[in-house]
């Protein structure tokens, strides 16, 4: 919709062009800010994404997957067989409620820093131990766990000159084994949960839940648990998230059966990425997804 | 900013913050629709160097060097791409609202992609049909041919294409707001009640009337002070007069206060927040039970008997308390009985069009509008009885509509729109926003219904008893009418000697609530089906055979509470106990091949957390609305040998357009490409109640059909009289034929009046511009709409639903129609196809909620959850073979009616596999897991 607040619309060229403040906020691929009325003291956008940022790249120790890369570039990155996380990629992707020709402009950044708790960027980098790379005025630079740049319902930790700059993806991280369920109260609609169990070689097993609370929501185990100790940990946590795309007590009881079905896939200690029924990303729970 | 749509090069005014799709539409590329404005629909889709994005939030400021193709750009009628073909064949739209943006979202689709079909969930995920359920979209994307051409004189009964279906699928049939007016439009825009209950103090406009490009700002200063009703009758005191265009006293969150004109919308949207408004807030109610309770704030208390409420000191705008027998003996002696409480919950239409009208001053003086109606006659008579114009000054069309389901039967920016066009004498437009469809366009109306049955041990109902309350919100729009007719065919269905109706429509602070496909029968028959259902587990009753036992049949006084009233409702036809068969058959059958999941045979899921059931219901509805509902049509012939024909009724989708050439082309043994029709404007015809209660075909299509048996029997006399000598030609057609030669070899034909041999010579065509050599050849035709007949659906479901998750899958869907005789049996598959798409919507997905101070919180389709192609299955649809007596060539009417068995049959299915049974709508994965822990 037109945003009728807008003045001006300053296309970012150089990281010097990305001046920010109360009235001026940054514009990814502009799929959300231009699906909702925005508060009308925003005047003014400033367009990252012709800075020309290299979408996705490799590093010694990370996939470097910048804010300004598309869904579209995400989902298409060619897949490495050394990497068996990956595949939560499209899974993710496909776990967001629009559809496929809105991957062609939304960005990851824009998804992580629109920071709804079914974004699932946010879930596919808080359960990839992803930094994200923080960009200030001045020249400022600092780095933040996704899992902890998500602070709440459309809340995010960064200050108003701040943009994300990219992701760092661990590559162990990415030779992990996945497990991965989401439920939304309709076949394809927004998510209602969404938990990712990984496994990295350590033994290290990571569980984060997204959609289902206001924030990520992230239990760690030396290695994998024990039914038990999961099921106390998850059910510790009291804050699960009310609105529309389903009641509290329902994502409370389907995300704590899904961290069990992931916590007994995972310690079955098959690599599920060659297994072609749960690399859909479906099973009879997530049949909602197919 | 230079960029190419369609490979013509464009140099266009980018404003910051605007999207493409406005900057398509400003420069006339009305191809490109508005649906959600939020890219959730879709409907705007095209193509940006080929790769399709939703262009209502692609940023426009990007488009400099960008080459931009939308669905007129794919093909034209004339070289359609072949997706467009595709979609005509298979009848792949009804509206076409959204059929712009599905044909070029499947025209980026692979031939792999089709061949293999499981991805096309996915790949429909960003695109919303209301109205067809998308098997009719999914065939069309596989290249099935659905449609046939007809032989002339033959077309009834055939699955004929929709006239406008090559327009509408290559972009070029236009809809309410897709046209340049001559001058330039003026837009207006509205500022809403920020409380639910509030006086307005003061106003005052000084500082938004200053504002750049403001024209004029109205108050209810500036209000007639005639009270109306935004829902539309034919009888306009069949509503209550509470409404005014604009009143100080503010009854619901999003009420008008104030209306800004202005040079474009985003001037009158900035001057909304320059208008200071003060105000005294005043108590609310927001609970219908608490609403009728004593000491209640009274929504309209200061309304006279003038305004038609029944009792405003008690928030009751209807009300009705009848009984016939003793339903407390009877229910106390029964073998068995059933006592519940059912809930519905509001339902937005999600029309992709919304509410929008643009009016102006026409050469002649005449105030203009058009507008997206149901009812252009009614929307014409109430704009004449607000501001005091006379009829012959007013002219109301609606172009296309797209989409309606009830929706469209409100007065709801004419109003407005006439009084910004009296004041500045410029065309002015405004169009509701989608958040406006949800905050302030009436929904269906919530209902609790609660049900008390009564049986022997046979089988034999003894009594039923209902107790409805309905939340008519702040204004009594359809709260009188929808109460009456809920209570109506739900219950008279069904023969039982002792019945009771308590119903009350009551006032709140909510928003208003208003018609709906169903008008109220649905969520009765919701909790009556669901009653039933459960008395024939009590009884071990076949539930089919509960329902033989005690439906009416020909010859039974269909009551509601008073066995002895007078009513015009017949029985035309009876095809309830084939509805029956046809359903409980097939269910015991094998599934036939294109059954449950759209895209191939539904896996019946294992694992021990899924439960089993199957389910069913049914409904009776009246073919038409009660109390009158008039057409006046015309049939003439043109030189050419087509014929054009005048009517006064919308097409939204709905199907009837088609109908009506099939009819006239029918009777007037020409092909239905041979009709010209014109619609829905209150100068093509005399008077059209309109498109409502399913009435197009049934009232509108009878009166033709008269027409075009006047203009038959008129133009087979001028030709008698042309070849034989015998008999005037220049007769007036509207007179009785004196002189009948009793040939029985005429015959009429495309190219004319087929004259056999006789003593005149041989046998000879006489051409269409022979006949009209002696003047004009014109016909009408009227219909009153009485008597009226009955329809009867009955659905069946067998469904598996997941114990951990409460997700229902659907494995089968089977409705059977009673139609009577079919007269387009595409068209007919898919109005049960897009009837029961919704009402599984309704059953299992659709919730508008409030925060119980009556803010409503779904403001948007993302946060709805409007069916799409992953959440419907197949619905395998059967007919009834009957012949109605009342009806045109046996024809009943089919567009609310497929709607109103579904959710209790999917409600009993569920009941079946879970063991629980579910009261609440919709039964949604959280509520039904809830319903399991207890």
């Amino acid at each position: 919709m037109d945003l009728i607040d807008v003045h001006e619309i300053r296309v970012a060229r150089t990281r010097d062009d990305i001046v920010l403040g109360e009235s001026v906020r940054p514009l990814g691929g502009g799929t959300w800010l231009f699906s909702e009325p925005q508060p009308p003291e925003h005047t003014g956008f400033v367009d990252l994404t012709a800075l020309g940022w290299t979408p996705i790249e490799t590093t010694a120790d990370h996939l470097v997957v910048s804010a300004t890369c598309t869904i579209r570039e995400l989902t298409d990155f060619a897949l490495d067989p050394e990497w068996p996380a990956q595949r939560l990629f499209r899974q993710c992707a496909e776990s967001l409620l629009m559809s496929f020709k809105i991957w062609n402009l939304a960005t990851v950044g824009g998804n992580v820093a629109t920071a709804l708790p079914a974004g699932a960027m946010t879930s596919l980098l808080a359960g990839l131990g992803a930094r994200a790379v923080i960009w200030g005025a001045e020249g400022r630079e600092r780095g933040i766990l996704v899992s902890d740049l998500v602070t709440g319902v459309r809340a995010i930790d960064l200050l108003l000159d701040e943009v994300i700059r990219s992701f760092e993806i661990p590559l162990t991280s990415l030779r992990s084994r996945t497990a991965f369920r989401r439920i939304s109260l309709s076949n394809l609609g927004r998510s209602a949960a969404v938990v990712i169990g990984r496994v990295d070689a350590t033994g290290e097993c990571v569980i984060t839940v997204t959609a289902a609370t206001p924030r990520p929501v992230q239990l760690r185990f030396d290695s994998v648990p024990e039914a038990g100790e999961l099921s106390d940990a998850l059910s510790g946590y009291s804050d699960w998230y009310s609105d529309p795309h389903g009641a509290p007590d329902w994502r409370r009881a389907v995300s704590m059966r899904f961290a069990e079905e992931i916590r007994a896939e995972l310690s079955a200690g098959t690599d599920s990425s060659t297994d072609t029924d749960s690399s859909t990303g479906t099973d009879t729970h997530t049949g909602s997804d197919a | 900013m230079k960029f190419e749509v369609n490979g013509e090069e464009l140099d266009a005014t980018v404003l910051p913050g605007q999207v493409l799709r406005t900057v398509l539409r400003e420069n006339e590329r009305y191809e490109v629709k508005k649906g959600c404005d939020a890219g959730d629909c879709g409907a705007c889709s095209v193509l940006v160097d080929d790769q399709p994005v939703h262009s209502c939030i692609y940023p426009a400021h990007r488009l400099e060097g960008k080459h931009v193709t939308t669905v007129a750009g794919l093909g034209s009628p004339e070289h359609p791409h072949p997706m467009q073909q595709r979609f005509s064949d298979a009848a792949g739209l009804q509206c076409g609202f959204c059929t712009a943006g599905m044909v070029v979202t499947a025209s980026t689709f692979t031939d792999e992609q089709i061949a293999d079909g499981t991805d096309l969930p996915r790949l429909l995920k960003g695109n919303l049909c209301r109205c067809t359920g998308y098997r009719a979209i999914r065939d069309a994307i596989y290249g099935v041919t659905n449609t046939e051409v007809a032989p002339a004189g033959d077309s009834a009964g055939r699955s004929t294409k929709a006239p406008a279906g090559m327009r509408v699928v290559t972009g070029r049939e236009q809809y309410t707001l897709d046209f340049t007016t001559p001058t330039k439009t003026l837009h207006l825009a509205v500022l809403k009640s920020p409380h639910s209950h509030a006086r307005i103090t003061s106003i005052d406009t000084t500082a938004a009337e200053a504002m750049e490009g403001v024209h004029v700002v109205f108050t209810h200063r500036d209000s007639p002070a005639t009270l109306f009703s935004t829902g539309r009758h034919e009888n306009r005191t069949d509503d209550p007069d509470d409404t005014l265009v604009l009143d100080p006293v503010l009854r619901f969150r999003g009420q008008r206060v104030a209306a800004v004109v202005a040079d474009t919308v985003r001037q009158a949207e900035l001057a909304l927040a320059a208008v200071v408004v003060e105000y005294e807030v005043l108590p609310a109610v927001f609970d219908p039970a608490l609403a009728r309770e004593p000491g209640a704030p009274l929504v309209h208390g200061e309304k006279g008997p003038e305004s038609r409420i029944s009792d405003p000191s008690r928030n009751v705008v209807a009300q009705m308390h009848g009984e016939t027998g003793d339903v407390d003996a009877a229910l106390a002696a029964s073998a068995a009985t059933v006592e519940g409480t059912w809930q519905t919950q509001r339902i937005t239409h999600a029309a992709l069009e919304t509410h929008a009208t643009r009016g102006w001053i026409d050469d002649d003086g005449r105030l203009v509008l058009r507008t997206s109606t149901q009812v252009p006659f009614l929307v014409r008579d109430e704009i004449c009885h607000i501001f005091g114009l006379p009829t012959d000054r007013v002219r109301v069309f609606a172009a296309r509509v797209g989409g309606g389901f009830g929706g469209k039967q409100e007065l709801l920016t004419e109003d407005l729109v006439t009084m910004a066009v009296l004041r500045t004498g410029r065309s002015v437009q405004y169009e509701f926003t989608r958040e406006d469809e949800f905050t302030i366009a009436p929904p269906r109306h919530p209902m609790r219904v609660g049900v008390k049955v009564g049986a022997t041990a046979g089988g034999i109902l003894t009594a039923l008893a209902v107790d409805e309350l309905m939340d008519t919100g702040a204004y009594g729009n359809h709260g009188i009418g929808v109460m009456f007719h809920s209570v109506h065919e739900s219950i008279s269905v069904y023969r039982a000697p002792n019945k009771r109706v308590d119903a009350e429509s009551v006032y709140t602070n909510n928003l208003p609530s208003g018609a709906f496909r169903g008008y109220g029968l649905g969520q009765v028959i919701f909790a009556v089906e669901s009653a039933l259902d459960e008395l024939a587990r009590k009884l071990d009753i076949d539930p089919f055979e509960l329902r033989r036992r005690n439906v009416v049949v020909p010859g039974d006084h269909m009551t509601v509470v008073d066995p002895n009233e007078e009513s015009d409702l017949l029985f035309g036809s009876y095809g309830l106990d084939q509805c029956l068969d046809l359903v409980q058959n097939a269910l015991a059958g094998p599934p036939p091949a294109d059954s449950g999941s759209l895209i191939g045979a539904t896996p019946v899921p294992t694992g021990d957390q899924w439960a089993f059931g199957t389910g069913m219901a049914m409904a009776m509805i009246a073919t038409m609305p009660p109390r009158g509902h008039f057409a006046d049509t015309t049939v003439a012939l043109n030189a050419d040998g087509t014929y054009t024909i005048g009517v006064g009724t919308a097409e939204f989708g709905n199907g009837t357009t088609t109908v009506h050439g099939q009819l006239t082309a029918t009777v007037l043994g020409t092909t239905p490409d041979r009709i010209v029709i014109e619609q829905s404007d209150t100068d093509v015809a005399r008077y059209d109640t309109g498109a409502f209660g399913s009435a197009g075909v049934v009232v509108a299509g009878k009166a033709l059909y008269a027409a075009a048996q006047k203009l038959k029997i008129a133009m087979i006399a001028r030709a008698q009289a042309i070849v034989t000598g015998v008999g005037d030609p220049a007769q007036d057609p509207g007179v009785p034929v004196s002189t009948d030669l009793g040939l029985v070899d005429v015959a009429l034909t495309p190219e004319g009046v087929l004259m056999p041999a006789g003593a005149w010579g041989p046998g000879r065509v006489v051409s269409a511009a022979e006949l009209l050599a002696h003047g004009e050849l014109r016909a009408d035709g009227s219909h009153d709409g009485t008597p009226r007949s009955v329809a009867f659906n009955v659905h069946g479901f067998s469904v598996a639903v997941d114990r951990n998750t409460g997700e229902v899958r659907i494995l089968r869907s089977v409705q059977a129609a009673d139609a009577g005789t079919v007269l387009n049996p595409e068209q007919l598959r898919g109005q049960v196809e897009g009837g029961t798409a919704q009402a599984i919507g309704t059953a299992l997905y659709e919730e508008m909620m409030l925060d119980g101070a009556g803010q409503v919180t779904t403001t948007a389709f993302r946060n709805y959850r409007t069916p799409k192609f992953s959440d419907l299955p197949v619905t395998e649809v059967l007919f009834a073979a009957t012949h109605d007596d009342l009806g045109p060539l046996g024809a009943k009417s089919m567009s609310e009616a497929p709607y109103n068995p579904v959710a209790p049959a999917l409600a009993n299915a569920v009941r079946d596999a879970i063991g629980v049974r579910p009261h609440e709508l919709p039964m949604s994965r959280d509520r039904l897991w809830r319903l399991l822990q207890a």
